[in-house]
């Protein structure tokens, strides 16, 4: 089941080993049905989740990333997810400045053996996900539009700095 | 002030290496650092609206040696922060703080001058004004008008856990940044496109990171290893957009806000709008200005089993 009847849009969730991923896994094998649209990468811990993760898969043509971890005071390794918490909500609160959209992004804890709040986690996000629909993206552009770039880089600026 | 200063440092020099200040640069609109090694140096030492750089940035360097610094307001958060993180022994520095009235942007004088700064023959200071001459045309400029943003919203102008302060103490009087605020109330769309024209520009020559206090790593920064590959060699918008969220991620919590990084630029983009940004979420999260506090550990090193402001983000 697809949470809209649009294209799948890519959604890169980051899963800690212990309990979200083994979530994701009792959804599975209890076979509820879930959306397709999110690819998951395992990391050990949630606390190895560097936002840069999180900014490098948007910058890079992500439409959503979604983090998950143990619940907090949960840790497989006591503390990781302490101090994931906090730069999270540290990059949560940012990417507005970015012009990124913020809803892109969230970050939800999921243990393993909570199936159920799994798939309404996956489905409530990539509902979010499609109501945004594919994200803007910056350019990567080719030498040639680069050169067309710094033109205007040596007339002088243009940003409201310079107003 | 400046002979107070000059005072300080001569009866300090003899248990120092050396002593960081400030003299006259290459024409009379730049000031450039001064290394004091001995007394007869102490003559060339300059104070003022010039002394622009944030002469902390050497400090990490120069790790292990007894070594004194010239600081202003913003300049001595650095130091704060630079021990608080270990990256320098503040019993091995002699801070020599400075009450400060606030440092020009020479981008903002480049603009109020009629000609290019090169074309500047002779400049005077008279108290909050500059009087130049620019090519034949003699021209006057107020301080006010050519101050630095960070001048504009400074709240420490005294410089903080000095061993010696110099001048008479000012009292803070922070002002909301005009470009700041332009850039906060677009739309976010609009600051997508506003960092896709402006990251056009960039030239990665990372100067920005060169300039800043606290990145340390040298050798071993991500926007330049192969091994882990962070950072495409493209010089595209996403990937000079990139090297900043880099930049700005690893400052979160101990960004000083000194401005050298927007300072050293040499496309001015305005990279200040992004780390203000930050500050202001790791002082609404953790109540927390880095550099402020001496022994305080940065809020991204640390937690609490329950956070004050962060809700547990149920669904
Ligand atoms: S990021 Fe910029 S403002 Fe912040 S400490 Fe570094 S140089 Fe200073
Ligand atoms: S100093 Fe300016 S041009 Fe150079 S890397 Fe930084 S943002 Fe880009």
């Amino acid at each position: 089941m697809s949470a809209s009847d649009s294209r799948e849009l890519r959604i890169v969730g980051f899963l800690c080993n212990w309990c979200s991923y083994g979530g994701a896994d009792t959804a599975g094998v209890a076979r509820f049905a879930q959306p397709t649209d999110l690819r998951i990468i395992r990391v050990p811990c949630s606390g190895r989740i560097d936002p840069l993760f999180i900014v490098r898969a948007l910058v890079n043509g992500a439409d959503g990333v979604l983090v998950s971890g143990c619940h907090p005071r949960d840790c497989h390794y006591a503390e990781g997810n302490f101090y994931a918490r906090r730069r999270l909500e540290t990059l949560k609160r940012f990417l507005d400045a970015t012009g990124i959209d913020p809803a892109r992004f969230e970050y939800t804890w999921v243990s393993a053996s909570e199936g159920q709040r799994w798939q309404h986690v996956v489905t409530e996000f990539t509902r979010r996900i499609h109501a945004l629909g594919p994200a803007p993206l910056l350019r990567h552009v080719s030498d040639g539009a680069w050169f067309d770039a710094a033109a205007p880089a040596a007339a002088g600026p243009a940003c409201p700095c310079h107003g | 002030m400046v002979e107070a200063l000059k005072t300080a440092i001569a009866e300090r020099l003899a248990d120092l290496e050396m002593v960081i200040g400030w003299e006259m640069g290459f024409d009379a609109l730049h000031a450039t650092p001064l290394f004091i090694r001995e007394e007869g140096d102490l003559h060339r030492l300059t104070l003022g609206p010039l002394a622009v750089h944030n002469l902390a940035t050497y400090l990490p360097g120069l790790k292990g040696k007894k070594v004194g610094v010239v600081v202003k307001g913003c300049d001595s958060r650095s130091v704060i922060q630079l021990a608080n993180e270990g990256l320098i022994k503040r019993e091995d520095i002699t801070v020599f703080g400075l009450c400060c009235d606030g440092v020009i942007s020479h981008r903002k004088l480049r603009e109020a001058l009629p000609a290019d700064l090169g074309f500047v023959e002779q400049a005077t200071w008279h108290s909050d004004r500059l009087q130049a001459v620019v090519a034949g045309h003699a021209v006057e400029v107020r301080l006010q008008d050519i101050l630095a943003d960070k001048c504009i919203s400074c709240r420490y102008p005294n410089a903080l856990a000095a061993d010696v302060l110099v001048g008479a103490a000012r009292t803070p009087a922070p002002q909301p940044v005009p470009c700041q605020d332009a850039f906060d109330a677009l739309p976010q769309a609009e600051k997508l496109a506003f960092w896709e024209a402006t990251m056009a520009r960039c030239i990665r020559c990372y100067a920005c990171r060169n300039a800043c206090p606290l990145c340390v790593c040298r050798d071993h920064c991500i926007a330049t290893t192969r091994d882990p590959l962070w950072l495409g060699q493209e010089n595209s918008p996403a990937e000079n957009f990139m090297f900043q969220m880099i930049h700005v991620l690893h400052l979160a919590g101990r960004c000083t806000e000194c401005g050298e990084c927007e300072r050293s630029c040499p496309v001015d983009i305005p990279l200040l709008l992004l780390r203000r940004s930050m500050n202001r979420v790791t002082e609404e999260l953790f109540d927390y200005q880095a550099g402020t506090t001496p022994g305080q550990t940065p809020p991204l090193l640390t937690f609490q089993v329950e956070e004050a402001r962060i809700n547990e983000r149920g669904w």
